[in-house]
């Protein structure tokens, strides 16, 4: 079982790492939370990002954050990427696999995944 | 929905949307019955729109003029047997009590009961979202209580470590789950 106390230990480690964080976060992941994108399976898909962000080392660049319904329903799970200077990407019928694709592709390598954007079939 | 506990995210996020500070997930299990109950201090609803707001046809929507998240919640219920209320209360006066509460019961010995599902990452996914809410999330059952108190989280991580930052969040998945 887990205790609270070690939360004082991740405390005491992420202390060194705060001064590093100035962040750019030059990139918002936002992923449709509302019920349509609930029911659809956005909540596989959010973790999936948060994961994969993560786990690629792009927490300095990339945040992730939920949003209410974007409007096109029968398209969720939908996830819009941001990008300073850049126009939106949206990713639709999104999966938790389509998200590591995503993040290593695109969040990492600049490349849109064109094929699981709303313009495509 | 597929599970219940995709259904509490779901009323969870109507909590948030209406600017509550705390939210409390409380799931009871007495025999075959569960009850799963839902308490914000948002801003409320008003009587006639609390009476109305398990209709689809009533929305808080701007995108279009159905909502099927406390329509969906209250089928699940009832389809079991059980029951769906809403309590909701405005501020009149500055200071007044305002907040909504919605409890439902479930038969889950029912052939049509939705599983819970994975609740621990409902919970997860409601602190990623909205690292500063107080959020109290209990489960109890005849075996005794789990319990996660996320402003006893802050309490020992300080101002500097938001609650949805990695690691923070892995150790929130591992307590939920039980994990050594």
């Amino acid at each position: 079982m887990k205790s609270l106390q070690e939360l004082a230990e991740i405390r005491e480690r992420s202390k060194s790492k705060v001064a590093l964080r100035e962040g750019h976060n030059e990139i918002r992941i936002v992923v449709g939370m509302a019920t349509c994108g609930i029911a659809a399976g956005a909540r596989p898909v959010l973790s999936a990002m948060v994961e994969q962000v993560e786990k690629q080392g792009l927490s300095e660049k990339a945040t992730v954050s939920q949003t209410g319904c974007i409007g096109i329903c029968r398209l969720e799970p939908i996830v819009e990427v941001f990008e300073v200077g850049k126009e939106k990407v949206t990713y639709v019928k999104m999966t938790p696999e389509k998200a590591k694709q995503i993040v290593s592709e695109h969040i990492k390598g600049g490349k849109p995944v064109y094929e699981y954007t709303i313009g495509e079939k | 929905m597929k599970e219940l506990s995709l259904n509490i995210l779901d009323i969870a996020q109507n909590s948030i949307k209406a600017n509550a500070a705390h939210v409390k997930i409380t799931l009871t299990r007495q025999g075959s019955w569960l009850t799963i109950e839902i308490v914000d201090d948002g801003t409320g609803m008003s009587p006639a729109f609390a009476a109305a707001a398990a209709n689809p046809f009533t929305t808080t929507r701007t995108t279009r003029k159905v909502g099927m998240g406390l329509p969906l919640f209250k089928l699940a219920a009832e389809q079991t047997g059980g029951t769906f209320t809403i309590e909701s209360h405005q501020a009149v006066y500055e200071g007044d009590a305002h907040g909504t509460t919605v409890t439902a019961t479930f038969n889950t010995a029912h052939v049509d009961c939705e599983p819970l599902g994975d609740i621990t990452e409902t919970i997860i996914t409601l602190i990623q979202g909205n690292p500063d809410l107080s959020l109290t999330y209990a489960y109890q059952t005849e075996a005794g209580e789990q319990r996660l108190s996320t402003d006893e989280m802050r309490e020992i991580l300080g101002e500097e470590v938001p609650l949805n930052s990695p690691d923070v969040l892995a150790w929130a998945r591992e307590f939920l789950n039980g994990e050594e």
